[in-house]
C-alpha cells in the first residue's frame, strides 16, 4: 500500500528555486534514505514532509488525505540536535506526547493519570535501552543517548511517518553504529515509513530499502537559484543491490557529496 | 607556583574570602578615621557622625514612636517603599512575561508590536513622571506605574528575545508530539523562560528603586526615598548613611531570594544544558 505520495513537488523562495518537479510513491513500511550534495534540498524536502515548511507547487498525501499545513502527531521527527526538552527529565520528555494529548488546556497531567503516563514512558525508554537513566536530564546525558531519547519520544505517539534529519551525524562512529542496530530494530517491530537525511552514503545504504538522491538536472552558472533540484537517483536496495552499489558509490555518488 | 603569571595564579578559598572582605574593611576603616578627625576638630560636624550616633539615630527611628504620628518611621518607610516596589515589580514583571512571550513567540504578534515597544523603551521613564503625576495624582498609583513603565520594556524585549533564541526545532518538536501553540507555550516556552526572568527580574531591581526613590523624593509622605530627601535639609547624614546602608541591604537580599529560587526551582538550568 502507497503511504506517501508526492505529485510534482515545488518549493521556490524569491529569487530561488529549491526543488523542481518531485514525483516519489513510497509504500508503507519503506526505509527511505535521502542523500545529495549540501544546499540540494534535501532537507527543504523533509521539512515539507514535516509541515515545517509548505511547498509552492504539487501535493504530498499521505494515506490519500493531503498533509496537515502543521506539524503533527501523525509525523515524529528527530533532528541531529535540539531535539528534546533541556527542562524535562528523560521519562518527562517522553511522557509529554501523552500528557499533551491526554490534557489539552493544561498540556501536564497530575496524581494516577501522571504516573500511569510515566510508566508508559518508562516501557519506551526501555525499548531505546534508556531505562537507567529515566531521572537524568538532557544535559546530562551524552550525545548517543540524547538521540535514543529523541526517538522514544517520537515513538510514543506511534507516528506513521519517522522523519530523521542527520540524527546520527553528530556521534562517535561506535556509537553510530549501535543507534544504526537501534534503528533498524525498532523500525522492524513497527509499521512506520521511515525518511532519513544523512551525509553519510554508507549509513543510507546501510540502512534503507531505497535510496533517493537529490540532485540539479540542470545548472545556470550566471544564475545559481535559478533550477531546483529534483530526485535523480531512486534506487530500491535489497541485500543483492547493497553489495553492487558499494561500487557505484565509489564512481559516482561520492563526487557530489 | 608564585613566577606564574597573574592570569593564571588564583587565591585559595580562605584568602578568596580575605580578599573579598578587604574593600569593605577600608572603607569602613577609611569612614571611622575620617569621621574622628572632623568630629575632634568641630564635635558638632554633621557631614561624617560617628557610629554612636548614627545608631541613636536608627534606634528613635525604629523603635521609639514618633511624637507627632505615633508611628515608626523606620519601619512605617521601608514597608511604604517595599510595598511600592513589590507591588510594581511584580506588576512588570507579569505583563513583560505575557507580552514577551506573545511577541516572540507569534510572528504576527511580533511584526505588530516589536517596533512599538521598542520606541516605548527608549522614552527615559524619569521624564514622564510630570506626566504619571498629572494622569494617576500624587498618591501610590504613579509611583507604581513609574517602576512598572522604568522595567518593564527591558524585561519584555529580554523576555521576547529569549522566547526567539529557542531553538525552532523544540517548537516544532512539540508540534509533533501534538502540541497546539497554548501547549507548546505551557510546556516548552514558559518554563524555560522563568529562569531567564528570574535573572532579568534581579538586574533590574536596581533601575526600579532608582524610579522608586525619585518618585518619592518628589512626591510622598512616607517611604525610605521620601525620609531621605526629607533630612537631607537638615544635613542628617546619620540618618541618610543608615538608610542608604538598609537600601542596599534589601536589593541585596532580594537579589539573593531569586537567585535561590531560580536554582531550587529550575535544577536543570545548571547542567551546562540551556
Amino acid at each position: 500500500m502507497t503511504a506517501i505520495t508526492v505529485n510534482n513537488l515545488w518549493k521556490e523562495y524569491a529569487d530561488q528555486v529549491v526543488l523542481e518537479r518531485v514525483n516519489l510513491s513510497v509504500h508503507n513500511k519503506s526505509f527511505c534514505s535521502i542523500v545529495g550534495a549540501s544546499g540540494c534540498g534535501k532537507t527543504t524536502f523533509l521539512r515539507i514532509l514535516l509541515g515545517q515548511e509548505i511547498q509552492s507547487r504539487g501535493t504530498v498525501t499521505l494515506n490519500g488525505a493531503p498533509l496537515p499545513m502543521d506539524p503533527s502527531a501523525e509525523r515524529g521527527i528527530v533532528f541531529q540536535r535540539y531535539s528534546v526538552f533541556p527542562h524535562l527529565n528523560a521519562v518527562q520528555n517522553v511522557a509529554m506526547g501523552l500528557e499533551l494529548k491526554r490534557s489539552p488546556m493544561l498540556g501536564r497531567l497530575f496524581g494516577g493519570a501522571r504516573n500511569a503516563a510515566l510508566d508508559e514512558a518508562r516501557a519506551y525508554l526501555a525499548a531505546v535501552g534508556l531505562d537507567f537513566a529515566a531521572d537524568k536530564y538532557p544535559a546530562e546525558l551524552s550525545g548517543g543517548m540524547q538521540q535514543r531519547l529523541a526517538i522514544a519520544q517520537a515513538l510514543i505517539k506511534k507516528p506513521k511517518v519517522l522523519l530523521l534529519d542527520e540524527p546520527f551525524g553528530a556521534l562517535d562512529p561506535g556509537i553510530r553504529t549501535d543507534m544504526h542496530e537501534l534503528i533498524l530494530r525498532l523500525w522492524d517491530e513497527s509499521d512506520m515509513t521511515i525518511f532519513m537525511v544523512t551525509h553519510d552514503l554508507e549509513e543510507g545504504f546501510k540502512l534503507g530499502t531505497r535510496m533517493l538522491v537529490f540532485d540539479k538536472v540542470r545548472v545556470d552558472p550566471d544564475a545559481p537559484g535559478a533550477f531546483g533540484a529534483t530526485i535523480t537517483y531512486d534506487l530500491a536496495l535489497n541485500k543483492k543491490t547493497k553489495g553492487e552499489l558499494k561500487d557505484i558509490q565509489n564512481l559516482d555518488l561520492k563526487k557530489k557529496d | 607556583m608564585s613566577n606564574r603569571r597573574i592570569i593564571n595564579r588564583r587565591p585559595g578559598q580562605a584568602s578568596a574570602a580575605w580578599l573579598a572582605a578587604l574593600p569593605f574593611l577600608l572603607l569602613a576603616g577609611a569612614y571611622l578615621i575620617g569621621s574622628d578627625i572632623r568630629l575632634q576638630a568641630n564635635a558638632s560636624d554633621k557631614l561624617l557622625p560617628s557610629l554612636r550616633t548614627i545608631g541613636d539615630t536608627i534606634g528613635h527611628l525604629a523603635f521609639e514612636a514618633d511624637k507627632r504620628t505615633g508611628d515608626y518611621l523606620f519601619w512605617k518607610d521601608s514597608a511604604a517603599s517595599l510595598i511600592r516596589l513589590g507591588v510594581g515589580m511584580a506588576s512588570a514583571t507579569f505583563i513583560a512575561l505575557s507580552v514577551g512571550i506573545a511577541v516572540g513567540l507569534i510572528p504576527y504578534i511580533r511584526s505588530t508590536l516589536s517596533p512599538f515597544i521598542t520606541v516605548l523603551s527608549m522614552i527615559p521613564p524619569l521624564a514622564v513622571l510630570p506626566i504619571l503625576f498629572i494622569v494617576f495624582g500624587m498618591g501610590e498609583l504613579s509611583k507604581i506605574v513609574l517602576i512598572i513603565f522604568g522595567v518593564t520594556p527591558f524585561l519584555m524585549r529580554d523576555t521576547q528575545l529569549w522566547v526567539q533564541s529557542l531553538p525552532a526545532e523544540q517548537l516544532i518538536k512539540a508540534q509533533t508530539l501534538g502540541a497546539n501553540t497554548w501547549q507548546v507555550t505551557l510546556r516548552v516556552v514558559l518554563p524555560q523562560t522563568l529562569p531567564r526572568l528570574i535573572d532579568s527580574v534581579r538586574l533590574s531591581l536596581g533601575p526600579a528603586w532608582l524610579f522608586l526613590i525619585a518618585a518619592e523624593a518628589i512626591a510622598s509622605t512616607e517611604g525610605l526615598g521620601y525620609r531621605i530627601f526629607l533630612v537631607r535639609r537638615y544635613m542628617s547624614m546619620d540618618v541618610i548613611l543608615p538608610y542608604v546602608a538598609w537600601i542596599t541591604l534589601l536589593a541585596f537580599v532580594m537579589d539573593f531570594i531569586l537567585n535561590r529560587i531560580s536554582h531550587k526551582a529550575f535544577p536543570w538550568q545548571n547542567l551546562g544544558g540551556r
